[in-house]
C-alpha cells in the first residue's frame, strides 16, 4: 500500500490529474450541469487538438532540456505556407506537406544553432518567434490568401464523427499522435537517449548518446506538431489569419509544466502535457459556462502554472521521503 | 610479462598553448590495477580523456591488444571494451536503474534507421543480476538513480561496465565526495576487478586508497609521467616527493 502511494506521489502528472477531475466536478455543478453536456463537450473536444499536439512538441522538448518559444508562430506561418499555395492552385498534398517542410527546417535552424553556438534555446527560439511570425505576415501580403473552395479535404481533419458527433475527426489524429510520442518516449531507445539528454547531460555524452542529433529531432518533431496544429486550425475555421498562435508559446510551457514537466528536463511525461493543455481548455471553456467575466481566464492560467509547479515539488518530495523497504 | 593490452606512445595534447602530455608513454599489462596519481592539472584527466574517447590527441599512438585505435568518441571506446567511470557520474539521476544500465546500448525488439521498441524485461532482469554480481543489494531495477547513495551509483556504475565485459575499466576519483564508509565499498570493488580479470585503472587524489588497491603506481607532474613502480617498491613519501 505503501509502496504505491510512494509510486503515485513520485508521478511528475498526479496533481494535475487530481486538479482536472476536481475542476471538472466544480464546473459541471457551477454551469447548472451544462459543461459536460454533448455539445459543449463537443465544442471542447474540437478545440483540445489544436492545444494539445503543441503541448506533446513542447513537453517532449522539455523533457530534453530545450525550449521552444517560436511554437504559435510555426502554428501560423505553417498554414499560412499552405494557404498561400493552394490560393496559387497547387493542390492539396504538396501545399500540405510544403506547409510540414518548413516547420520541419525551421526545427532544424532552431536546434542547429542552439547547439552549434552554444547558446540557450530561448534565445534562439525568441528570435525564430519574431522571424517565423514576420514570415508569415510577409507571405500573406497582409492579407489572408482565399482558400479555393472545396480545396481542404474537412472529410479527413475536421468533419464530426462517433456517436452523437462528439469528435472531430482532429481529434483521432491527435490521439494517434498521442500515442506514438509516448511510445516513442517510454518504449524505444531513442526516448531513453532524449531522458538521459535531458536529465544529465554529461553522463548521456559519455556514454556515447549522439545527444546533438536527438536534440534537433526533439526540436523538429515540436517544430511539426505545431505546424500540423495551425494546420488543422486553419482547417476548421477555413481561412489562414497571420496572427494564429500568438500567445500559444507560453500556454504550451504552461500546460507542459502543469502537468509536471521540469524546466530543467529530464523529468515529464508525454501524458502530463496533454492534461496540463485539457486543464487550460477545461478552464477556459468553464469559466464563461460559469458566467465568469472571461477576462480572469489568463489570471486562473497563471495561478494554476505557479501552484502545479509548488504543488508537484511538494508531492514528489513527500514521496521520496517515503521509506519502502531497500 | 605479457603483452600489454593498452600500450601508449609518444602521446602529445595541447590546449591553446599549454603543453598538457608532453610525449607520454605507458604501458598497461592485462589484470593489472594500476594506479594512477598527480596533483591537479599534471595531466590524469587529459590522459584519461583520451582513453575514453571523450577528447582526440594531437601526436602520438594508441594500441589495444597489438591494434592500433583511433577513438572519435566514447562509443568507439566501449566497443573496444574500455569503460570509464567518472567522479561526477555516469549516470542520469531522474532515470531508473534499469534505464542507465542500458543508455546508449538498449536491447531493442527489431529497429528502424536504429529506432526499435525497448525489451525492457530483459533490462530488468539484466540489470538485477548485473548489480547482484558486484554484490550490491538493492530493492528492485525500477528505483530512480537520484535516490541512490553515491556509493550505491558507483557500484551500479560497476556493475554496467562488468556487464557489458569491459576489459579496461578507467576509475576517474571514484571515491570522490563520498562518506568513509562507502569509499571502503568502492574500494572493495575495485580490488574485486582483479579476479573477474578486468585490467583496472585507479586515479585518486587520495594515496592511501591507491596503495590500498592497486599492484603498480604511475604518477604525473606537468605532463609528464615522473614515477611509475609496482606498489611493493616505493612509498607515499617518495611519491609526495616526486610529485
Amino acid at each position: 500500500m505503501k509502496r504505491l502511494m510512494k509510486i503515485y506521489l513520485e508521478k511528475p502528472e498526479l496533481a494535475a490529474v487530481v486538479f482536472l477531475l476536481l475542476l471538472l466536478i466544480v464546473f459541471q455543478i457551477r454551469s447548472n450541469g451544462v459543461f459536460l453536456n454533448t455539445q459543449n463537450l463537443r465544442g471542447m473536444l474540437g478545440l483540445l487538438p489544436e492545444m494539445g499536439l503543441v503541448a506533446i512538441g513542447v513537453t517532449l522538448l522539455m523533457i530534453c532540456g530545450e525550449f521552444d518559444l517560436s511554437v504559435g508562430s510555426v502554428f501560423a506561418l505553417t498554414p499560412m505556407t499552405m494557404a498561400v499555395m493552394l490560393a496559387a492552385g497547387v493542390p492539396f498534398a504538396p501545399a500540405f506537406a510544403a506547409g510540414l517542410a518548413i516547420a520541419a527546417l525551421i526545427g532544424f535552424f532552431n536546434g542547429f544553432i542552439t547547439i552549434r553556438f552554444a547558446i540557450p534555446s530561448f534565445i534562439t527560439t525568441l528570435g525564430m518567434l519574431f522571424i517565423a511570425r514576420s514570415l508569415t505576415v510577409v507571405i500573406s501580403g497582409g492579407f489572408p490568401p482565399v482558400i479555393p473552395a472545396n480545396a481542404l479535404p474537412k472529410w479527413l481533419f475536421t468533419v464530426y464523427v462517433g456517436p452523437g458527433d462528439l469528435f472531430r475527426m482532429s481529434f483521432f489524429w491527435f490521439l494517434a499522435v498521442a500515442i506514438l510520442v509516448t511510445v516513442l518516449l517510454s518504449h524505444t531507445n531513442f526516448g531513453n537517449w532524449v531522458r538521459a539528454t535531458g536529465g544529465f547531460l554529461p553522463a548521456a555524452q559519455s556514454m556515447g548518446i549522439p545527444t546533438a542529433r536527438v536534440k534537433v529531432a526533439c526540436f523538429m518533431i515540436c517544430s511539426v506538431l505545431a505546424g500540423f496544429a495551425g494546420t488543422i486550425q486553419v482547417m476548421r475555421l477555413g481561412a489562414p489569419l497571420p496572427s494564429i498562435g500568438e500567445g500559444l508559446e507560453l500556454q504550451a510551457v504552461s500546460a507542459a509544466v502543469i502537468g509536471g514537466a521540469s524546466l530543467a528536463g529530464g523529468i515529464g511525461t508525454i501524458f502530463g502535457g496533454i492534461i496540463g493543455a485539457a486543464l487550460i481548455r477545461v478552464i477556459d471553456n468553464g469559466l464563461v459556462l460559469s458566467q465568469v467575466d472571461a477576462n480572469w481566464f489568463k489570471m486562473a492560467i497563471g495561478f494554476l502554472t505557479i501552484f502545479a509547479v509548488v504543488m508537484n515539488a511538494w508531492l514528489r518530495k513527500r514521496g521520496r521521503a517515503m521509506k519502502v523497504e531497500t | 610479462m605479457a603483452a600489454p593490452i593498452i600500450a601508449i606512445k609518444g602521446l602529445q595534447k595541447w590546449y591553446s598553448g599549454v603543453h598538457a602530455l608532453k610525449n607520454v608513454t605507458l604501458d598497461i599489462y592485462p589484470d593489472e590495477a594500476l594506479g594512477l596519481v598527480g596533483d591537479n592539472g599534471a595531466g590524469k584527466s587529459t590522459l584519461i580523456n583520451i582513453l575514453s574517447g571523450t577528447q582526440k590527441p594531437d601526436g602520438g599512438e594508441i594500441r589495444i591488444e597489438g591494434e592500433p585505435v583511433r577513438f572519435s568518441n566514447p562509443r568507439d571506446a566501449m566497443e573496444r571494451g574500455i569503460e570509464t567511470i567518472y567522479q561526477y557520474n555516469s549516470m542520469v539521476p531522474t532515470m531508473t536503474i534499469a534505464r542507465n544500465v542500458f543508455i546508449g546500448r538498449e536491447p531493442v525488439k527489431g529497429s528502424v534507421f536504429g529506432i526499435g521498441i525497448l525489451d525492457q524485461k530483459r533490462m530488468r532482469d539484466e540489470s538485477v543480476k548485473a548489480i547482484a554480481d558486484v554484490d550490491l543489494h538493492l530493492r528492485s531495477p525500477d528505483a530512480l538513480v537520484g535516490e541512490l547513495s553515491g556509493g550505491q551509483r558507483q557500484g551500479v556504475a560497476i556493475a554496467r561496465a562488468m556487464h557489458f565485459k569491459s576489459k579496461v575499466m578507467i576509475l576517474d576519483e571514484p571515491t570522490n565526495h563520498l562518506s568513509v564508509k562507502e569509499t571502503r565499498k568502492v574500494i572493495g570493488f575495485v580490488r574485486g576487478l582483479k579476479a573477474q580479470n578486468i585490467t583496472s585503472v585507479f586515479i585518486s587524489h587520495n594515496m592511501h586508497h591507491v596503495f590500498e588497491c592497486c599492484d603498480r603506481v604511475v604518477a604525473m607532474a606537468r605532463g609528464e609521467i615522473v614515477l611509475d613502480k609496482p606498489i611493493g617498491e616505493t612509498s607515499i613519501e617518495e611519491i609526495h616527493e616526486v610529485l
